[in-house]
Formats: C-alpha cells, structure tokens, sequence
C-alpha cells in the first residue's frame, strides 16, 4: 500500500499547491503507516525533482515523454492509474484545481475508486473511512464515507499548511510512451500570459467590483498590486460590462481561489462572489457602505471611497517597503 | 448531431443552507430548485448551436438522474428550448451513481453524438460526473471547456488553463465538461416556449441496479468568524500595519 500523489508543473516548475498536496500525503501515509509516491508529468528538472522530498515524498517518478505535454485526460488517467496499480496505491490525492478535477473522476472509476472531492482535512477516521469536505461552495461542510478500498481524494487549496522537512527522495524516470492513436486531444494554439502572477497561485490578491465606478479607474488597483506583488481580479459583473477580462472574474460561476489575503474594492459582497474567494486565509473590504455583507466575511475593513482610500493604501506600501 | 446536456437540478445559489436537528441531512424546507448553473449555460449553449446554420447539430436532449420531484425544473429546460427530456427515476447518492445511471443510458445512443456536463454541481460540489461518465463511456473528455464552436461536425474547443487558453479539436463523441464563457448569459423561457414545453417528451426511465462509493455522513457549518475590524478610512497605515503585524501575512 502506498499513497499517490500527483504532483502537476507549470511550465516546468511545481506550484504551490504541489507541496501542499505532498505535505498532506506525508501525514495521510503517516496515518496508514506507508510511503508517499510522488507522480510528475512532463519535463522538470531533477533538481526541480528532488524538492519533493523536502515535502516528504518518499519516492519520485517522473513521466517525461514529450506526449505527456499536452492535458488528454484520457492519456493522463492511464498513466496515472497505471502507476497507482503498480504502486499498490490505495490512496490518490490530487490538487482540487483544473486539473485535478479533470483527472479524478476518471481515476475513480478506472480504479474502481469512491472520489472524495475538495476534502480540507486527514480523515477523521481511517476505518471506516471518513473525511470532511467542502460543499455548497464552502458555505458547509459535509462529512464522507468512503466505502471502496481505494480511494481518490482532491485537496482544497489553503486547507493544509506546507511542512517541510529534511528528506530526500528517489527519483525515477518513468519510461512509458502512448501510442498515437490514443491522444484523442489535439491543441491547435496557445493563448497564455507570461511573466503575471497567476490569480489561482497567487498568495496576494487585489479585486475589484463595480463601486469601481468605471474600467478607467483601475490604476490603483493595478498599482496596489504590482506594489505587493499580487494577482488582480474581479466581481462578475466587471467583466461581464468588459470592464476586465473574463480570467479575472472569481467567484461561484468564475475562479475559486484562496489567497493569504484577497482585498476587495467597491464589492458587495454578495453570497456568489463569496463562494469564490471565502477560503483566502485574511480578506479586506473597502466599501462605502457600512451595511455591505462583504464586511461580514472580512478580517479588516475601511469604510470609504475607494478612489480615496486606495492612493493612500498605495502610499502605505511604499513606506513600508522603504523601512 | 445530437446534443446531451446532463442536467443537475439543486437549490437556488441564494438558499440560505440548513441542516435537519441532527445536522444529517440537508433541510429542503422552503427550497427553491433550479437548474445547476452551469448545466443552464451548457443548455444555452447547445441551444444556440441547434440554431446555429453553419453545423450539423439538429436535436438537444436533456438528461436528469432524479425522482419525480425534479420534473418542474426539467419541463423548464424544455421551455428555455431543449426538444426533448429524460429522466432516469432514482435519488442518487453520489456523483458516481449518477454517472453510473447516465452512462448505462447513454452507451446505447446510435445517434451520432457529444455530450454536455457542468464542471461541477453548485450543492454538493463533486465535480465528477462528466469525467466519470466519459470513462465509463469509455471516450475522452475535455475539462474547463469555455467556450465550444462547431463548424460542419467538427468542434472547436476553447480549455481554460492557467493565466490562458488553449484551443483544442477533439473526436467525436466526447464530454464537454463546462465552466463559465461557454455562453454569456443563461436563456429564460419565452411565453412560447413555455407552452410548447408541454407538448415535448420526458421520458422516465427505470434506474439501472447500482451501489454509491460514497455516502454523507452528516454536515456542519463553519465556524462564525470573529467580527470584521474596521480602520478609519483617513488611517490606511493602521490597515497595512495590522496586515504586517497582526495578520503577520505582508
Ligand atoms: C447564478 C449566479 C451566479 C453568480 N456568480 C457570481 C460570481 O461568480 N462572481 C460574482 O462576483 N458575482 C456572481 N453573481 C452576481 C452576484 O449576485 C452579484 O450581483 C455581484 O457579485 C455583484 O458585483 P459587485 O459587488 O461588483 O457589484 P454591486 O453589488 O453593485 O456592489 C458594488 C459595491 O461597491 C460599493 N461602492 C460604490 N461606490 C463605491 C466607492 N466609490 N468606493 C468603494 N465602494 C463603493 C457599493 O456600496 C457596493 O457594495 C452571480 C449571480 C447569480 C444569480
Ligand atoms: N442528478 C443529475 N442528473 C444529471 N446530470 C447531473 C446530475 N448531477 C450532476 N449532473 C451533471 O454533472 C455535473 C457535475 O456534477 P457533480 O459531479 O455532481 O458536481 C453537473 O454540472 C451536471 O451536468
């Protein structure tokens, strides 16, 4: 028995929420006393590699072939329950991000596996086996038991802390190629900012809502931002008015993120726009009205004019930067 | 070309969410049901390509793993313009039993065919069924799809990625698990619509024989959080040194 743990790169280097998930495994193996098996696909450095086992992955390998490129679910879930059978993997965690909510529920049947999705917690009990996971987009918790030998868990981001410690892993490069006539997906173009912090891994995020008042307002945000190295985003209706683009727009309908702080500027707050942003660690409104729900979900809040209050914010950072 | 939305029908994304006495189970008292978000888009999505001239896409079919209660919000997806509804008459547990359901239903369809899911459920949160429903079909699927065209019986597909697009061809047939941009704004019912609704087919199927993988045990709320602090707003330095010092995350 082994827990599996599929490590995803973006462009050759592992995310955030790759050690969180392998510092998860490391406990969820602690707990049924086995090894954590680290599973990467595409091309990443050994030294990138080796990192891994700074989390507590026991083991490492490394599926490289140049096919493996491109997301094909299909592909993927082969290569991946392959390794879980090899393995003797009873347990197979993945990031609840894109990709591991593409790639889990075909795990799950695959592997003939009950799928617990956006679990925050170790299990509560191994046997039977229940753990606590998000619902109604985090306005609740559910309690599930799991009643499959193997089970397939997708981790919420910002549910575990990232542990490090002193480990070192073996590192093994996984052979396998597929054959053509399975890759079934096929990308024509590319369309992906370079160099931008990304608003799902981004640790900082500055948003903005329609208290904004118009698209020509948004340098202080972009500014506050850049400042403290954040990720901008948006409410729906900003970039339904095209006032932002659609990758901004966080909430229920839009990206779930879960930043360390998430500041929301000119946002109600109302309960859609929550179930997008509600799991960042602090939130900080800054509104006009005192009445605005979002200042039932925030840590810190400043009642005011945010074409007042952002230059000044803005000001703060500087200073603190300089001493 | 047929198009087969899975339709999933749960509270409106307002319901305020309560559990019964002893947390066991969600309290539906009072509930307004709706089309899943994302299923409604996805349905106005294929609807639009029906219409559409420059494709082969003839005929959109809505499918609902649900007891007879779930019948008003299916007749409302025949009225906002599918032509026809199944239904597939059993509560089910999990996301792996409705997939289970679907897929048993839909390995028999001859027409040729590409299937719609939401990328995940707005109650329960699985984000599963449409992956598990293309591997028990044994065909790919495509997951964060924002945007799907169709010219003559080809697909164009547009994946959301990290900080990007991609724009991908995939055979036929496939799922389509969709996200948000795959059609603006959900189609409401037209007054002809609703009467014509009354006319369509909603078939209902016996359930095929199945056991969940999983089972909710019970539910809780979060924690209430500590009260908001507010800062004056002449004092923007007192917030980003509380963020500094207190939250200790800047
Ligand atoms: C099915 C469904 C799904 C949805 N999904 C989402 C979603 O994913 N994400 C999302 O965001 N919304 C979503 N919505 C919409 C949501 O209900 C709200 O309408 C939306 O979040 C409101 O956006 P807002 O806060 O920017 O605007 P408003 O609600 O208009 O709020 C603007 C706020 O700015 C404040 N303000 C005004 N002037 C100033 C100023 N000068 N300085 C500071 N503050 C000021 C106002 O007091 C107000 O609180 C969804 C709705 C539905 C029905
Ligand atoms: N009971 C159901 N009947 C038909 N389709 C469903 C049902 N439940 C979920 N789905 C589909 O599966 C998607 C993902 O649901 P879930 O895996 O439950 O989060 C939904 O957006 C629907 O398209």
């Amino acid at each position: 028995m082994a827990v599996l743990v599929y490590t995803e790169n973006w462009d050759g280097k592992f995310k955030k929420t790759s050690f969180e998930l392998v510092s998860y495994a490391n406990k969820l193996a602690e707990m049924f006393n086995t090894n954590v098996v680290a599973l990467s696909i595409g091309p990443v450095s050994e030294e990138e590699l080796a990192l891994l086992g700074n989390y507590g992955a026991d083991k490492i390998i490394s599926a490289a072939a140049g096919q493996f490129k491109i997301l094909d679910n299909k592909v993927y879930v082969n290569l991946i329950s392959s390794v879980a059978e090899k393995e003797n993997a009873e347990l197979i965690v993945l990031s609840h991000d894109n990709t591991g909510k593409a790639l889990a529920p075909g795990l799950s049947v695959k592997l003939k596996a009950g799928l617990v999705s956006g679990v925050v917690e170790l299990p509560s009990s191994t046997d039977p086996f229940t753990i606590k996971k998000k619902v109604f987009s985090g306005n609740a918790f559910a309690r599930v038991e799991v009643k499959t030998g193997i089970k397939v868990l997708t981790l919420a981001k910002n549910s575990f802390e990232v542990v490090e410690k002193d480990g070192i892993a073996q590192i093994e490069a996984l052979q396998d190629e597929v054959s053509q006539g399975d890759i079934t997906t096929k990308v024509n173009e590319v369309n992906k900012q370079t160099g931008k912090i990304l608003l799902t891994d981004a640790e900082i995020v500055v948003s903005g809502g329609r208290g904004m008042k118009s698209p020509d307002n948004w340098g202080p945000i972009e500014e506050l931002a850049e400042l403290l190295g954040a990720a901008t985003a948006c409410s729906r209706p900003v970039s339904d008015e095209g006032w932002r683009p659609h990758q901004e727009h966080t909430g229920q309908t839009g990206k779930i993120i879960a930043p360390n702080l998430y500041i929301a500027v000119g946002i109600s707050g109302a309960i859609q726009h929550l179930a997008g942003v509600s799991s960042s660690r602090y939130i900080v409104a800054i509104n006009t009205d005192k009445d605005a729900p979002i200042f039932e979900a925030a840590d810190y809040g400043i009642v005011g004019d945010a074409m007042k209050v952002l230059p000044q914010l803005i000001q703060a950072v500087k200073e603190m930067k300089v001493s | 070309m047929k198009i087969i939305v899975c339709l999933g029908v749960v509270p409106d994304t307002t319901t305020k969410v309560k559990f019964s006495g002893d947390n066991k189970e969600f309290d539906t008292s009072g509930v307004q049901w709706v089309i899943n978000p994302w299923d409604e888009l996805a349905l106005t999505r294929a609807i639009q390509l029906k219409e559409d001239a420059g494709n082969t896409v003839d005929k959109v079919v809505v499918i609902t793993v649900g007891s007879i209660t779930t019948e008003p919000v299916i007749r409302k997806a025949l009225a906002i313009g599918a032509d026809e509804a199944v239904r597939i008459d059993v509560a089910p547990k999990d996301s792996y039993e409705v997939a289970f359901q679907l897929s048993e239903f839909l390995k028999n369809e001859q027409d040729q065919h590409f299937v719609f899911a939401g990328i995940e459920s707005s109650d329960y949160n699985g984000a599963a069924v449409g992956g598990m429903l293309a591997e028990l079909l044994g065909v790919n699927s495509v997951s964060s799809v924002s945007g799907l065209e169709i010219e003559g019986e080809k697909p164009r597909i547009f994946r959301d990625i990290d900080g990007g697009v991609e724009t991908l061809e995939v055979d036929i047939p496939f799922v389509a698990i969709v996200q948000k941009g795959i059609a603006i704004e959900p189609r409401i019912p037209a007054m002809r619509g609703i009467m014509m609704a009354r006319k369509k087919t909603l078939n209902v199927i016996p359930p095929a024989g199945t056991e969940a993988y999983t089972g909710i045990t019970g539910f809780e709320l979060p924690e209430p959080k500590p009260p908001c602090k507010i800062i004056e707003s002449e004092n923007a330095k007192e917030l980003i040194n509380l963020l500094q010092n207190e939250a200790k995350i800047l």
